[in-house]
């Protein structure tokens, strides 16, 4: 492999990683905060995808759409909580597995019958067109390099919100004691329903920027939930900090899976499949994934 | 014994499995034998669904990836059926066979070496990391099966289905094969159920109400678990090879997540911890599957919330309410 080629793959995987991260950091306050299986976390991403999709159309410019997106989706996160979700905290997982399995079938079925079925292209917005030479001799694609720079940005305002903020004191608190931060008389459903917010509003921010790199479609949602599942497993349900080594490292290792194993003559199978062996290997050590919230 | 005393739970299982008897029959007399082949695929993944019930209902593991047994079972016996037909050896030594005593029991055996492999990983986790990982290892499978382009990848893998069973009953005859699959199904519902009552059944459902406790008691529960684990990825191997036989065509979708979801909802729609419940929910999924559609194109966006009623208000599922009040705690009986 030339240099070249590896270094623009290591920024492809790089802003593969802050993508998942997006999703991850939502979905694992989710799961540790509330310890609640959430499989219709892809939907929210597909739906901002869905919004930033139509809102570009309407307004004629891609980042008056991505903030509505944004804003739409977390409507939706939050309606959705509301109705579906919040009775179903104190159920038991399998519960929870199937409801929301049910909300998959019916947010892409409902996607289906608003949008349609035909994929959009979107197109990547003009101010950000085009390629800069980083490194001499590898153009790479700028918005490509925006999208990198946003997931660093919201992922370094997360950590001060997490870190610094008493909200974020209260999110970790929860992710670590739930009950006991409720008997310390904290709201505790108002909070959930923020952390489900927040967790949509990233989702649509990561399906609302890939739309110009990937293609809006039906099901979108999907192979991206299941790679997020694997970063927030690997990095450990409930933390922060480890979604984003995850998802870093989930980026880079998928990236590169689909590449070294054909240079090297190994069979292209493992392309795909890199990311599980890696999850199962880390597992395999540490059941409770590199930094999990709760001891 | 008077057959006017039975329970209401035997009147049930009676009735389902004399409907399913005759089902056949009735469509040659309403010249509906086409439908014939569609009634074996709800009988097969009845079976697929029983096998869930071991490790959900029974086991209390909320596995996310039982699809994959399903279809590495299919896949076997789809892989030696293609050898044999075109006469490759496989792996440069050994020719594919169309002897379903070899391709059968080779299903069964390795879907259920992998499900030991995999629940060697997953076992060690549990709750929400549990339900991950058995999803992430079925979707290394599916990608598995994708990847493989001498065996179609993608696009999936015809083979020449005509096969012979122990000489006597050939699988292009649709009824045989039908009856065929049904005295199987009744095996495997009788099998199941002396095995949850066994000593064994009974630990695995001590592991499910408080593992802690029948540690204590001194069980090596891990060991437990992941025999029936492994028992039960067998059983939807055997499911998947008969799965197989019944298409003569299969494609990695049959082992994608989604297939996996809907297991779990054939387990819980029929009543969970019943064995004979997910047969009930196999035949009213793909009932469902199949009828909804005739109503309207978007019937997803009626099933969806179907599934988020069911979970919310009828959690014992469509056996559960014909049991009487003091039977619906489910588990073994």
């Amino acid at each position: 492999m030339s240099l070249l080629l590896f270094l623009e793959q290591t920024l492809n995987g790089l802003q593969l990683g802050v993508t998942l991260f997006l999703m991850a950091a939502g979905l694992t306050l989710v799961f540790g905060i509330m310890n609640m299986v959430n499989l219709a976390h892809g939907s929210l991403y597909m739906i901002g995808a869905f919004f930033a999709a139509s809102f570009t159309q309407w307004t004629g410019s891609f980042f008056l759409a991505l903030p509505l997106a944004i804003l739409s989706t977390f409507v939706v996160g939050v309606l959705v909580e509301a109705i579906a979700l919040r009775t179903l905290y104190s159920r038991d997982h399998l519960d929870q597995v199937l409801a929301t399995f049910g909300l998959i079938l019916f947010f892409n079925e409902l996607t289906k019958i608003v949008w349609g079925p035909i994929s959009i292209f979107m197109d990547v917005p003009p101010l950000l067109a085009g390629r800069v030479e980083l490194i001499a001799g590898a153009p790479y694609p700028v918005y490509r390099l925006a999208v990198l720079g946003v997931g660093l940005a919201v992922a370094l305002g997360l950590w001060w919100l997490i870190a610094r903020t008493r909200l974020g004191m209260l999110i970790r608190a929860g992710a670590s004691n739930r009950e006991m931060v409720g008997a310390l008389g904290v709201d505790i459903s108002r909070l959930y329903m923020l952390v489900f917010g927040l967790g949509a509003a990233l989702a649509a921010l990561a399906g609302a920027m890939a739309g110009p790199i990937y293609v809006v479609e039906i099901g979108m949602g999907d192979a991206m939930l299941i790679k997020t599942f694997v970063v927030i497993v690997i990095g450990g349900i409930g933390s922060i900090r480890g979604a984003f080594v995850a998802a870093v490292i989930v980026g880079l290792v998928d990236t590169f899976g689909r590449i070294v194993p054909a240079q090297l003559g190994l069979p292209t199978a493992i392309a795909e499949m890199a990311i599980y062996i890696l999850m199962a290997f880390v597992l395999f050590f540490k059941p409770t994934g590199l930094f999990a919230a709760r001891a | 014994m008077n057959a006017l005393k039975l329970d209401r739970r035997t009147w049930f299982v009676i009735v389902l499995l004399a409907a399913l008897a005759v089902l056949p029959l009735v469509a040659i007399a309403t010249d509906n034998d086409y439908q014939i082949a569609q009634f074996r695929r709800i009988l097969i993944f009845a079976i697929a669904a029983v096998s869930l019930d071991l490790i959900l209902g029974y086991g209390g593991m909320v596995s996310l990836g039982h699809a994959a047994f399903f279809g590495v079972g299919a896949y076997i016996v789809a892989i030696l059926n293609w050898h044999a037909a075109r006469e490759v050896p496989l792996f440069g030594m050994m020719l594919g066979t169309h002897n379903v005593l070899v391709t059968w029991t080779a299903a069964a055996m390795l879907s259920g070496a992998l499900a030991c492999l995999i629940g060697l990983v997953s076992l060690r986790t549990s709750g929400i990391y549990f339900i991950m990982i058995t999803l992430a290892f079925a979707q290394m499978v599916y990608f598995f099966f994708v990847s493989l382009r001498a065996y179609g990848g993608d696009d999936g893998l015809r083979f020449p289905g005509d096969t012979v069973v122990l000489g006597v009953i050939d699988t292009e005859n649709d009824v045989a094969f039908y009856y065929l699959v049904f005295g199987i199904l009744c095996a495997v519902l009788y099998a199941t159920r002396r095995l949850v009552n066994s000593r064994f059944g009974l630990v695995v459902q001590g592991c499910r109400e408080n593992e802690r406790r029948m540690k204590a008691l001194g069980f090596a529960t891990f060991r437990y678990k992941l025999a029936c684990f492994t028992l039960a990825g067998a059983l939807a191997g055997f499911a998947g090879a008969l799965f197989a036989a019944n298409e003569s065509y299969i494609s990695p979708s049959i082992m994608h997540w989604t297939r996996s979801g809907d297991l779990i909802v054939m387990v819980v729609l029929g009543g969970m911890g019943t064995l004979i419940g997910p047969v009930v929910g196999a035949v009213a999924f793909l009932f469902l599957e199949k009828t909804l559609p005739d109503y309207t194109e978007h019937w997803m966006v009626v099933f969806g919330p179907i599934l988020l009623l069911l979970v919310l208000f009828a959690r014992r599922g469509i056996f559960g309410w014909f049991l009487p009040k003091e039977d619906r705690h489910g588990g073994g009986h």
